[in-house]
């Protein structure tokens, strides 16, 4: 393992660390329990929104935390979910009295974590709702599992709330559109490479350079299938036709696109996914109304990518186009 | 009688117990899960372990309530506001009292059951700790409407949480992430079912 760590147990700290150094303008770092907060919390009638979930997808979720997107971001150690204690606190240093969201990702561990942290808070006199993230379409639903993974809608769902709380929606019409944008997002990501978790040391799988795994999910849990690999342009084929059959996506919808990098894979092919994404949009007669290509919600180092498609409307793309400033993402300001 | 002396000597000797079992817990979760429960469940009772040498726990309920806030602040994954939920629920169940007779232990068990019934949305046979708990609180009553002192009680719900523990082997998952392995998940026993077993074992061994 090469990293650029200085001791494997200090890592999240230190990281956070310099998210607080680098964009102190924005976003202030609570340690002990650990979360990331925005500069100007609490703000006093907003709807607060905190997201969180294990480290290791960088940006998401601290590199959202600021005006016009999350409030705050409990970061747990990598690939595991945060402890009740940290949204505990996160929560009430971002209560502004008009109530807070919880944007959890469909995982056991963040949910029954994310579950006792609203009781807590209840309990302490704090209104909270949580609407859960769960857009792989990798992931076969079914009423007797724990359903499917949250991904990369979850970036959506956090810019488009923001907006929401920011313009001054009330607690029940904040979750109405995050529940609106969960329905109509939908992810699948690949992998090249697998990723190395730090406190292993090791690769999570064995893949060989003739291979890739389709359907992963962002900790390097199996996906769907394990096959050759293809040229980009097939890829992105398989990949967009399981989500658009999905949905489904239809001829006249209007889509917001993200092509996002798994931690190891450069813009350059990230670009080239977009392109072959763009042309069967096209051919489908959907359009893409807005697209993020880049490194929003990764796993690590490992190489791939995921594709999400968000059908939207008016209430939507105008939330989507509100300002946003925080670390990783911003426009209008 | 339990006491609250004999609380603290039951956490104490969980955290004994994980620590023994955790390459164990763990080679079980990493058939069908994510490799992490004996490292979680060893990290979490050896918190809990120094917190209640470091606080002074003015009566039984409090011991409990420091458990279980300590293993939900230091488990993380599922396992940590399962069995946070689990000491949460019989802590309530211990509140004013100085000393646990035969019914108390077992509403105690029930009632830390119920709370991860509660938590976890799991069902009997979904392949989870449930199903090593449940029928060790069923023959637990049967043993308290039987008039057994408090060994047998314990003794007759191990036995029956050792054989629901087995009885996770052929079963398929359909909570946790051992869920996504659908069929796969079939043949192994569940790291849940077995944590659970050696809790109420750790306790059959110490109070009588």
């Amino acid at each position: 393992m090469k990293k650029l760590i200085n001791k494997t147990e200090n890592l999240v700290k230190e990281s956070l660390a310099g998210v607080a150094a680098a964009h102190a303008d924005l976003v202030k770092v609570h340690y002990d329990p650990n979360f990331v907060v925005r500069i100007d919390a609490p703000v006093r009638g907003k709807v607060a929104i905190i997201s969180g979930g294990g480290s290791g997808h960088e940006p998401m979720h601290g590199g959202f935390v600021g005006r016009g997107m999350l409030d705050a971001a409990c970061p747990g150690d990598v690939f595991t979910s945060p402890t009740p204690d940290q949204m505990e606190a996160a929560t009430k240093a971002v209560d502004g009295g008009a109530g807070v969201l919880h944007i959890v990702k469909n995982y056991t561990g963040d949910i029954l974590n994310f579950e006792m942290a609203a009781e807590l808070c209840q309990a302490a006199g704090i209104e909270v709702a949580a609407v859960v993230i769960d857009d792989d379409v990798a992931v076969k639903d079914s009423l007797y599992t724990a359903g499917r993974r949250g991904v990369g809608t979850t970036v959506l769902a956090e810019k488009i709330c923001g907006a929401a709380a920011e313009r001054g929606d009330n607690l029940a019409k904040v979750v109405d559109v995050c529940r609106k944008v969960n329905a109509n997002g939908r992810t699948m990501g690949m992998a090249l490479t697998s990723c190395t978790v730090p406190a292993a040391g090791r690769p999570t799988f064995e893949i060989s350079d003739t291979e890739m795994e389709i359907g992963i999910g962002i900790h390097g849990e199996p996906g769907r299938e394990r096959m050759a690999l293809k040229p980009a342009k097939e890829i992105v084929e398989m990949m967009a036709n399981v989500i658009l059959s999905d949905l489904p996506f239809k001829s006249g919808d209007q889509v917001i696109v993200m092509v996002n990098g798994m931690g190891a894979t450069p813009l350059m092919e990230l670009y080239l996914v977009y392109n072959e994404l763009n042309k069967i949009c096209q051919a489908k007669g959907i359009t893409i109304v807005r697209q993020l290509v880049g490194n929003y919600i990764t796993s690590l180092d490992m190489a791939g990518c995921s594709i999400t498609l968000l059908k939207v409307d008016e209430e939507l793309l105008t939330l989507w186009d509100a300002p946003v400033h925080t670390p990783a993402l911003r426009w209008g300001v | 009688m339990v006491n609250q002396e004999s609380l603290v000597a039951w956490i104490e000797a969980l955290q004994e117990v994980y620590a023994e079992n955790k390459e164990y817990l763990t080679q079980l979760d990493s058939a069908i899960g994510d490799a992490d429960h004996g490292i979680n469940l060893d990290r979490g009772f050896t918190a809990v372990r120094r917190k209640l040498s470091e606080t002074k726990c003015e009566d039984m309920s409090a011991v409990l309530k420091t458990a279980s806030m300590t293993l939900i602040s230091s488990v993380g994954g599922a396992s940590g506001p399962l069995y946070g939920t689990f000491f949460l629920r019989a802590s309530a169940v211990c509140a004013n009292k100085t000393e646990l007779a035969e019914a108390d232990i077992v509403a105690m068990v029930e009632a830390g059951l119920e709370g991860i019934l509660h938590r976890g949305k799991a069902r009997p046979n979904d392949k989870t700790m449930v199903d090593a708990l449940t029928p060790a609180v069923n023959a637990m009553k049967q043993a308290l409407a039987a008039g057994s002192g408090v060994k047998e009680i314990l003794e007759k719900g191990v036995e029956a949480a050792e054989q629901g523990m087995t009885d996770t082997i052929p079963m398929l998952a359909k909570k946790g992430r051992a869920s996504y392995l659908g069929e796969r998940s079939i043949g192994h026993q569940d790291p849940g079912a077995t944590s659970s077993y050696l809790m109420l074992k750790t306790a059959a061994n110490l109070w009588n």
